[in-house]
């Protein structure tokens, strides 16, 4: 069993960045397996995230495992936990900077996650033992998350999303800011959205981070980088030409099967046998609601 | 003295007949009533007794016994008045000849004779007991007019039938008429625009009759969708006709629904009913539920996730023996329960999970709402279909949709091709029924294995596919489960997964 242990600035293991901080924590509280290394990218966004930011972000946890990347996030609902529990997949280690002390569990549901993030990883805080998660720790934390992160990845937040003021205190600290962009018309992606307009640079794949972040390319080995993001060379192939039809034509917006019929022109129950097709071969997943998307692999 | 006269009890959609025995002896004045009777036949002796004296006749001032026959048989109702009556005025007048009739109807204080409830389901079982007539009451005259091979005869007043069993008085003969009602209207298909999904989920169910449950956001067209399907059915044989109003006669309902109408019931309970409402039940003997009126019908529950859980569980038995036993303190009852299941529910308590409108619910909430549908009632349902919320164009710009006879003549042909393979329709096919009839194709039995490892397809769940694989081939016209059947079923599995 692990004991958290409090480090300061004069402990080996202290996070040298947290200096670039004007007001950087006089200690923190640690538990875990491993502590935060460097160079490490925050994933963060929205609690209530749509199934697709799910997703995003747990693809983004887990390329950045797969490549050795720590990923640092909040073990908030939503996206946080999504980037987590990829990075924890892909066999990666992760750390959780927590609004509340070291031996509270929240949010309560996430006893399992975090059980894991400590086996793997580690969590972090400033707070004394016992503190509750009060509101107004949650944008200090995220000055932490910020700082000892290389680079911010936003996967959705809304205009007040917390997960903006992570990204406010990126920029004020120099790290490079990423926001993965969204329809306009989601509300879920209006903040990533606002930060694009503003400058921020888009993510569309792990590539940009790399480029943004030299230091995040030199740390990542060139084997783990083989399979390039965005291409889905040879992934039509297997099916037939009325599937790749109708997977070409799906894009990565939720669809319903009735959108799919009027667009192509098929009967329903032509639409409803080849879509059954994809979703057994894996090639589209349903979503609550009756929704359906192309699979991200 | 003593003399009968026969009537009958009910026992589920079974009758039995009821020998009325009346004895007169000297003594104090007395009336008694014996035979496991509940409150309402106690109380004949009140309504009895008025009625002789003001249809003209003596009630006897001496010691009258009645005994129902059999004496074990738990009995209820009024019906049995007028049998009470006659053999109480046969014991002192033997003037009057009973011929072999039975007699069925509730005296009221001035004679006159009241309709009472399953007069149906008792004339089709004295008919078989070889009783060779039958006296009701003028309004149950239709009704029981359609049991085959006894004669009925309408008495309005209890003067008219003693009239008549002395031999000077003639009643009203009822005359068996078959034709069926005029069927009242049903909506249509084709006044739902867009939602082909849906539709093509509603032809399928109609063809196989599956069970079919519908998500959707609010407004989105799920109930209106639903009380389509009638109008997708095809009308129903004579026989089922006569079981089904059987059932409604025994609830006393027929003045809701026409003795002689073909049509497939529909019925729609509220999600507040009780559970004795839903699958039968009540105090005494059981009445039929609704899941009984639903009979040969279509079984809709709107709002799906406000029913109770245990009602839900409830219906886990009637949906695979496709009857249902009710016990009560008394007795236990059967009464038959085939019929379509119909559910509606939003995806989530907010209503707007996976809409443009954003879902609110938080995943407690979620959680929560979807593990109302157990299981085992998800095990039982072959189709999900999502009904998406419609947007302008598609309700006032969109083409001319298909009306209901078109698609019915469709679930007519495939029930047709049904009947001529086993006699029935797919839903109701035994595992090794299905397996012969759904011969499929070596890609299709593939596509099947596949979906075994994906989805987790319990044995139930394998022949459920299997089931709705068949009637999409069906409605095809082909002979064999083809790959492309097999897919579009499984389609509309997964979507429960989910």
């Amino acid at each position: 069993m692990i004991q958290p242990r409090w480090i300061d600035p004069s402990s080996p293991d202290w996070p040298a960045r947290l200096c670039h901080l004007e007001a950087a924590p006089h200690g923190l509280w640690l538990l875990g397996a491993t502590g935060p290394t460097a160079p490490c990218v925050a994933v963060v966004g929205s609690r209530r995230a749509t199934f697709s930011g799910f997703e995003i972000a747990r693809s983004i946890g887990g390329e950045l495992g797969a490549a050795g990347i720590q990923v640092i996030s909040g073990m908030a609902l939503g996206i946080d936990a999504a980037a987590h529990r990829g990075a924890l997949e892909a066999g990666g280690t992760t750390v959780a900077v927590l609004g509340c002390g070291i031996d509270v569990c929240y949010p309560p549901r996430h006893a399992e996650l975090r059980e894991q993030i400590i086996a793997a990883g580690s969590l972090i805080t400033e707070e004394p033992e016992g503190a509750p998660p009060l509101k107004y720790n949650f944008p200090k934390r995220n000055r932490i998350i910020a700082a000892l992160a290389s680079a911010v990845v936003v996967v959705e937040a809304t205009e007040r999303s917390g997960a903006l003021s992570t990204a406010r205190w990126a920029a004020d600290l120099g790290r490079e800011v990423l926001a993965v962009p969204g329809s306009i018309r989601s509300r879920q992606s209006s903040g990533t959205n606002l930060l694009i307009r503003d400058g921020v640079r888009p993510f569309l794949g792990i590539g940009d981070l790399l480029e943004a972040v030299p230091e995040l390319r030199r740390a990542v080995p060139e084997s783990a980088l083989d399979s390039p993001p965005g291409g889905d060379g040879g992934r039509l192939e297997r099916f037939s030409p009325p599937l790749r039809e109708i997977l070409a034509r799906m894009g990565t917006q939720p669809v319903h099967p009735d959108q799919v019929g009027v667009a192509l022109g098929l009967s329903p129950a032509l639409v409803a046998s080849r879509l059954g097709a994809l979703e057994l071969a894996g090639a589209v997943m349903s979503l609550p609601g009756g929704l359906l998307a192309p699979e991200p692999h | 003295m003593i003399a009968y006269a026969i009537s009958c009890a009910t026992r589920g959609l079974a009758g039995v007949p009821v020998t009325v025995e009346a004895d007169i002896a000297n003594g104090l004045p007395a009336f008694t009533i014996v035979g496991l009777t509940d409150r309402a036949i106690q109380e004949a002796r009140e309504r009895v007794k008025p009625a002789i004296r003001n249809a003209g006749f003596k009630f006897p001032q001496r010691r009258v016994t009645v005994n129902l026959a059999p004496a074990e048989l738990p009995k209820v109702g009024t019906a049995f008045d007028l049998a009470i009556a006659v053999a109480v005025l046969r014991a002192e007048d033997s003037a009057l000849q009973v011929n072999g009739a039975a007699f069925l109807g509730e005296l009221a204080l001035d004679a006159s004779v009241r309709p009472v409830t399953g007069v149906l389901p008792m004339a089709r079982c004295l008919a078989a007991a070889g009783i060779k007539r039958l006296i009701v009451p003028i309004e149950n005259v239709p009704e029981a007019a359609l049991a085959d091979g006894i004669e009925v005869l309408g008495a309005a007043s209890l003067q008219a039938c003693v009239e008549y069993l002395r031999g000077d008085g003639s009643l009203v003969a009822g005359v068996r008429d078959a034709s069926p009602a005029a069927p009242t209207p049903e909506p249509d298909l084709g006044a739902v625009r867009g939602q082909g999904q849906a539709k093509r989920a509603l032809e399928i169910a109609a063809a196989g009759g599956h069970n079919l449950l519908m998500t959707g956001p609010p407004g989105a067209g799920k109930t209106m969708l639903a009380r389509t399907l009638p109008s997708l059915l095809p009308d129903l044989s004579s026989d089922a006709a006569l079981e089904v109003a059987a059932i409604y006669s025994l609830r006393g309902t027929l003045r809701e629904r026409p003795p002689t109408t073909l049509r497939p019931p529909f019925r729609a309970p509220h999600h507040s009913i009780s559970r004795a409402g839903l699958v039968g039940g009540g105090t005494g003997l059981a009445q039929p539920g609704e899941i009984s009126l639903a009979h040969r019908g279509v079984l809709f529950l709107d709002e799906l996730c406000e029913f109770s859980r245990q009602h839900l569980e409830a219906l886990r038995q009637p949906l695979e023996e496709r009857s249902v036993t009710v016990a009560r303190a008394r007795s236990a009852v059967s009464y038959p329960a085939d019929f379509m299941f119909i559910g509606a529910s939003n995806p989530c308590p907010c209503g707007h999970l996976g809409d443009a409108q954003g879902c609110t619910c938080d995943a407690r909430q979620l959680t929560a709402y979807s593990s109302k549908i157990s299981g085992p009632i998800k095990d039982r349902i072959d189709l999900v279909v999502s009904v998406p919320r419609q947007g302008y164009r598609d309700i006032f710009d969109g083409a001319d949709e298909e009306p209901s006879s078109a698609v019915r003549s469709r679930v007519e042909a495939a029930r047709s091709r049904q009947g001529d393979r086993a006699g029935r329709g797919n839903a109701n096919m035994t595992g090794r029924e299905i397996l012969t009839a759904a011969r499929s194709t070596a890609p299709a039995r593939r596509l099947l294995a596949l979906s075994g490892e994906r989805l987790h397809l319990s044995a139930r769940g394998f022949f459920r596919v299997l089931r709705v694989a068949r009637t999409i081939s069906d409605l095809a016209g082909e002979d064999r489960v083809g790959e492309d059947a097999l897919a579009e079923a499984l389609h509309y599995r997964i979507e429960m997964a989910e």
